[in-house]
C-alpha cells in the first residue's frame, strides 16, 4: 500500500472520534519498526497498550468491524476502549475470506476466540514472570494482569515485551458464556461516527493522486460483443483521455473526472454484435423453467415413500422471478497496474477471488496482485463478484500500456449496476401434500427448479445440486414422508448470489403452501405449523442437524410477542411464516391491512434463535433490515428480460421500500449459549409468504407468484 | 471548460469545469467533499441530497451552473461546531448499516427540522420518503429525528 492511502484511512479513523483507527491490515514486513506481541495473524498488542484486531471480512453493513472484534476482546479480557481495527486485505493468514452465508460471526466464533484467549494466557504468564509469583494466583481483567493478593496491576502493553518471549499454549481454556462482559453487550459499532460525518471511505470515495475514472460500455444484450466502435465525439469531450475495447464486451472511456467519463461514454458509438440471447424474453425463461420441470431432478433430501401415502392430495405451482440486488453503492474499484505489479483499493466481499482473478485476466502472479479492501455501501452479495475488480485492473493495464499511466478508478451507474448485475435465480416450484382424515399432512414433497449459480459459474455440486442449497432448502418439520427435490434449469441470465440467495424462493413457495394445507384443513394457520413441530426431532440435511424443538420456539416466541391469541380490530388480518436458513431459526408474524389490491403492512414481530447473540443492537439492524429487504423483493423486485435485455434501469422502474412502506418491526432472540449462527439473511425468507398468508387470510386470495405487485 | 464560484460550507471555492456538470461531481471530484454520495444520478434517491440556500437539493440532478454564487452545505459543513445534533441522536440511535445513504438522509432530516422543527410522523414520512436506504434503516431514522427534535444525544 502507498503511504498516502494508509495515511488517508488512519486520519478518517482517527476523526471518528471513538478512539478506534480504522486501518488497512499490513502484512508482515511492512509493520516498520513497531514492537509488539503477535501471537496470531488476528491480534497484536503494542508497548501503548493499543490491541490491535484484524478483521478479516468486509464490512458491508452487518457489523463485522464490531462483532468480529468483540469476540476476540472478550476471551483477551481486553479493556473495548483500547481495541484498534485493522481491515484485512487479501491474505494467506486468515483461510477463506468470503463474506458470505452470513457466515462471518459463525465461521471466526472459534478462531477469534482462541486468538484473545491465548494472548490472555501468555499475557498472565508474563505478569506472574515478571513478579515472581505462582500463575494461578494472577488474573486478566479490563486489559490488564493483576496479582490481587499484593494488589498490584500490569497493563498489557507493559507486559508485551515479556510475552513476546513466552511460548505459546496449544490447550487454550475458553470462557463460558455467563461470564461474558463485552460479548451480548449492546456496544455501539465502531463505524457509526465516521458514517454520519461523512468521512467513512467507500470504495467509491477512495483516492490516489494522479488518479483517472472509467466508465464501460457494455452490451446491452447478454452475451453480446464490440462489433467495433467510433469515439471521435468521446474524444470531444473535456478530459477524455482514452477510450479502448475491454475484452470482448466492453469498451471504457477514462477521463479526468467521472462526470467526463460519463459523458465521454454517453456520446461513444459502438456496434454491437447482439449475440445467442438477443430474443430472450421473459415468456422464453419461463418456458424454460416449465421445459427443465419435465426432467427428473436430484434428491436433495428424503424420508419415507411420499408416493406410499394415502389420503387428500393437494398441489400447488409457485414462480418467482429474477432480482437484482441493487446496493446503495454502485460498482466501483481502484486499480493501480505497473508492469510488474496491480494494486487494488476493492468494495469486496471476495478479496481472494479479486486477487486471483485479476492475476489471470492482466497475467500477474496471484502474490503480485495486492488486494485492499474497502468499505461497502451495500453488498447483498452483489459483491461477491469480482467484475467490478477485473475491469478496473484491465482499464489500468490498457492506461499502463497505452502510456496514460496507471491509477483509475472505473464507475459504474445506477443504470449498469441494475442492467449488468448477476440475478437472483428465476424458478418454479411445484409442491404437493397428502392430508390425513384430519387434515393433518403426512407427506409433502417440494420440486425446486431453478437454474443453478454456481453451475453457470463453472462449480456445478454433486449431481448438479446447487451448492447453496444445503444451506437454504431444509424442510425443518417433523413429517414422515418428505421428498425435496432440486431440477436444475438452464438460463443465459448471469446469475448471482442475492441476500438468502435459494431460501427466499423455497420459503415463499414452502411456506405458502404450508398455509394452503390449513385452510383445506380448516385450521389456524400457526397451529398447524405447531403441531407439525410438536415432536422433539432432529433432521440431518446436509451437513446440518436441525432440530424441531429450536424452529419450535422460534415460532412459540414470535407467536407470543405479536399477541397472536388476541383478535386484532376489523380490517387487520394476520399472516404467520418460519424457516431456518444458515444455521438460524426464523419465525415471522405480520400484520397487514388491505388498500384496494395493495396490501400495507404495518408490523412484524420477528423472532430468531441465532444461538449466543454478539451484539442485540447488530442484531436488531440486519433483522429490522431484512425484513425491509424482503418487503422489498415481496411487492414489487422483478427483473424482466426483453429482446435479451434486462429492462429495469434505476430506482423508478425497481423501486425499493422507502419509509412511507415500512413497518414497524420487532426483534427478539431465544435465550441461547449455543455457538452464534447466520443474522444477515435469515430474516429474508419468512417475510414475503408471511405477507402472502395475511393476504390469504383478509381476501381469500392466494398469490403464487412474485412479485405482489407484478 | 467555464469557472464558477460557489460558497460551499462557508468558503468560497471557484472550480472551472463544464457548465452541465453536475453539482455532485463538483463536490465529490474537485472539491474532494465525498461524504455526498452518488445513488441513481437521476433524483430517486437522495443520497446525493445537499442544502442549496438552506433548500434540499439533489446534487446529482443539479447542474454546477445553476449553483453558480450560491451556497451549497454539505454533510462535511452541517455542524458548524462540532456535530449538528441530528448527526448525534444518529450515533445515539445506531442508524448506520453500510452508511453510505445516511449522510443524505442526514442532509433531508436537517431541511426538514429547518422548517419543522416539531414534526410529525407523517412530516417526517413526507420528507424523507425521497431518501432510499437498502440496509432498511427507516424506522431508525424516524426514532433519530424524534430524538433530535427532543433535544437529546443520549
Amino acid at each position: 500500500m502507498s503511504p498516502l492511502s494508509r495515511r488517508e484511512f488512519v486520519a478518517a479513523g482517527v476523526a471518528a472520534g471513538a478512539g478506534l483507527i480504522i486501518g488497512f491490515y499490513l502484512p508482515h514486513g511492512e509493520r516498520g519498526e513497531q514492537h509488539g506481541f503477535s501471537p496470531n495473524a488476528y491480534l497484536r498488542i503494542t508497548p501503548d497498550n493499543k490491541v490491535t484486531v484484524v478483521v478479516a471480512r468486509s464490512e458491508m453493513g452487518q457489523g463485522v468491524r464490531t462483532a468480529l472484534p468483540m469476540i476476540l476482546a472478550e476471551e483477551l479480557e481486553a479493556d473495548w476502549k483500547q481495541i484498534v481495527i485493522e481491515q484485512a486485505g487479501a491474505s494467506t493468514l486468515f483461510g477463506d475470506q468470503t463474506t458470505g452465508g452470513s457466515a462471518s460471526v459463525k465461521s471466526t466464533w472459534d478462531p477469534m476466540r482462541r486468538a484473545g484467549a491465548a494472548a490472555r494466557e501468555v499475557l498472565i504468564s508474563a505478569g506472574a514472570l515478571t513478579w515472581g509469583v505462582p500463575r494461578s494466583s494472577c488474573t486478566a481483567q479490563a486489559g490488564s494482569v493483576v496479582h490481587a493478593a499484593s494488589n498490584r496491576r500490569l497493563s498489557y502493553g507493559e507486559l508485551v515485551a515479556k510475552a513476546a518471549t513466552l511460548p505459546i499454549p496449544t490447550d487454550i481454556p475458553l470462557k463460558q458464556s455467563k461470564d461474558y462482559k463485552i460479548v451480548g453487550q449492546r456496544l455501539s459499532r465502531v463505524d457509526t461516527p465516521s458514517k454520519v460525518k461523512g468521512e467513512a471511505v467507500f470504495g467509491i470515495d477512495f483516492h490516489l493522486p494522479e488518479m483517472k475514472y472509467a466508465a464501460l460500455s457494455r452490451s446491452p444484450s447478454i452475451g453480446g460483443k464490440v462489433a467495433g466502435f467510433d469515439d471521435k465525439d468521446s474524444r470531444k469531450i473535456a478530459g477524455v483521455r482514452f477510450v479502448g475495447k475491454i475484452g470482448d464486451g466492453a469498451v471504457a472511456v477514462v477521463a479526468d473526472s467521472v462526470w467526463g467519463a460519463l459523458e465521454g461514454r454517453r456520446v461513444l458509438s459502438v456496434n454491437w454484435e447482439e449475440g445467442p440471447n438477443k430474443d430472450l424474453n421473459d415468456a422464453a425463461v419461463i418456458a424454460s423453467l416449465k421445459q427443465a420441470a419435465l426432467k427428473k431432478g436430484a434428491s436433495l433430501y428424503s424420508a419415507g415413500d411420499v408416493n406410499k401415502v394415502g389420503g387428500r392430495r393437494i398441489s400447488a405451482e409457485y414462480q418467482l422471478p429474477f432480482m437484482a440486488h441493487a446496493p446503495m453503492e454502485p460498482g466501483n474499484c481502484t486499480a493501480n497496474y505497473s508492469g510488474s505489479a496491480c494494486e487494488l483499493w476493492a468494495p469486496t466481499q471476495v478479496p481472494q477471488d479479486c486477487r486471483d482473478s485479476v492475476a489471470q485476466a492482466v497475467g500477474l502472479d496471484p502474490d503480485r496482485v495486492k488486494v485492499n479492501v474497502t468499505l461497502m455501501g451495500g453488498g447483498f452479495g452483489r459483491r461477491l463478484e469480482h467484475d467490478y475488480a477485473v475491469e478496473a485492473a484491465q482499464v489500468s493495464k490498457a492506461l499502463y500500456d497505452s502510456r496514460n499511466g496507471g491509477p483509475v478508478k472505473v464507475i459504474w451507474t445506477r443504470e449498469d449496476d441494475m442492467r449488468f448485475s448477476t440475478y437472483r435465480p428465476a424458478s418454479l416450484h411445484q409442491l404437493s401434500a397428502t392430508l390425513d382424515g384430519a387434515g393433518w399432512p403426512v407427506a409433502f414433497s417440494h420440486r425446486i427448479v431453478a437454474p443453478s449459480i454456481s453451475g453457470q459459474k463453472g462449480q456445478a455440486g454433486t449431481n448438479g445440486i446447487d451448492p447453496d442449497l444445503q444451506d437454504e432448502a431444509a424442510f425443518v418439520y417433523a413429517l414422515p414422508n418428505v421428498s425435496l427435490e432440486y431440477v436444475p434449469a438452464e438460463t443465459p441470465v448471469p446469475l448471482g448470489w442475492m441476500r438468502s440467495v435459494y431460501a427466499l424462493q423455497v420459503a415463499f413457495a414452502s411456506e405458502s403452501f404450508i398455509d394452503e394445507l390449513a385452510a383445506a384443513a380448516g385450521k389456524d394457520p400457526l397451529e398447524y405449523r405447531l403441531h407439525m413441530l410438536e415432536k422433539d426431532q432432529d433432521i440431518a440435511y446436509f451437513a446440518t442437524t436441525w432440530k424441531t424443538a429450536r424452529m419450535r420456539a422460534a415460532l412459540q416466541l414470535a407467536a407470543e410477542k405479536s399477541g397472536y391469541k388476541t383478535p386484532l380490530p376489523a380490517g387487520r388480518f394476520r399472516g404467520v411464516a418460519c424457516f431456518a436458513c444458515f444455521s438460524s431459526y426464523m419465525a415471522e408474524v405480520v400484520e397487514i391491512s388491505m388498500e384496494k389490491d395493495t396490501p400495507r403492512v404495518h408490523r412484524v414481530v420477528a423472532a430468531v434463535d441465532c444461538g449466543q447473540v454478539v451484539n442485540p443492537s447488530i442484531l436488531e439492524q440486519q433483522i429490522q433490515g431484512g425484513i425491509v429487504y424482503a418487503l422489498s423483493n415481496a411487492l414489487r423486485a422483478k427483473i424482466s428480460i426483453d429482446k435479451g435485455r434486462v429492462v429495469q434501469g434505476n430506482f423508478d422502474d425497481y423501486a425499493p421500500l422507502r419509509m412511507d412502506e415500512t413497518p414497524t418491526v420487532e426483534v427478539y432472540a431465544v435465550p441461547s449459549v449455543e455457538a452464534p449462527t447466520g443474522i444477515g439473511e435469515p430474516s429474508v425468507p419468512p417475510l414475503a409468504p408471511a405477507v402472502c398468508n395475511a393476504i390469504f387470510a383478509g381476501t381469500k386470495r392466494r398469490i403464487r407468484s412474485l412479485p405482489i405487485l407484478g | 471548460m467555464s469557472d464558477f464560484t460557489l460558497r460551499v460550507n462557508g468558503n468560497e471555492k471557484r472550480v472551472s469545469v463544464s457548465p452541465e456538470t453536475p453539482l455532485l461531481w463538483v463536490l465529490r471530484d474537485t472539491l474532494q467533499l465525498t461524504g455526498t454520495k452518488f445513488g441513481c444520478g437521476a433524483g430517486l434517491c437522495g443520497a446525493c441530497t445537499v442544502h442549496v440556500e438552506g433548500s434540499p437539493v439533489r446534487s446529482c440532478s443539479t447542474p454546477v451552473s445553476q449553483v453558480a454564487g450560491k451556497s451549497v452545505t454539505t454533510i462535511e459543513g452541517l455542524g458548524a461546531n462540532g456535530l449538528h445534533v441530528l448527526q448525534q441522536a444518529w450515533i445515539a440511535e445506531e442508524v448506520p448499516q453500510c452508511g453510505y445513504c445516511q449522510t443524505g438522509q442526514i442532509m433531508a432530516a436537517a431541511a426538514l427540522l429547518a422548517r419543522t422543527p416539531n414534526p410529525s410522523d407523517d412530516d417526517i414520512t413526507r420528507a424523507m420518503n425521497g431518501n432510499i436506504c437498502r440496509c432498511g434503516t427507516y424506522e431508525r431514522i424516524r426514532k433519530a429525528i424524534h430524538r433530535a427534535v427532543a433535544g437529546g444525544a443520549r
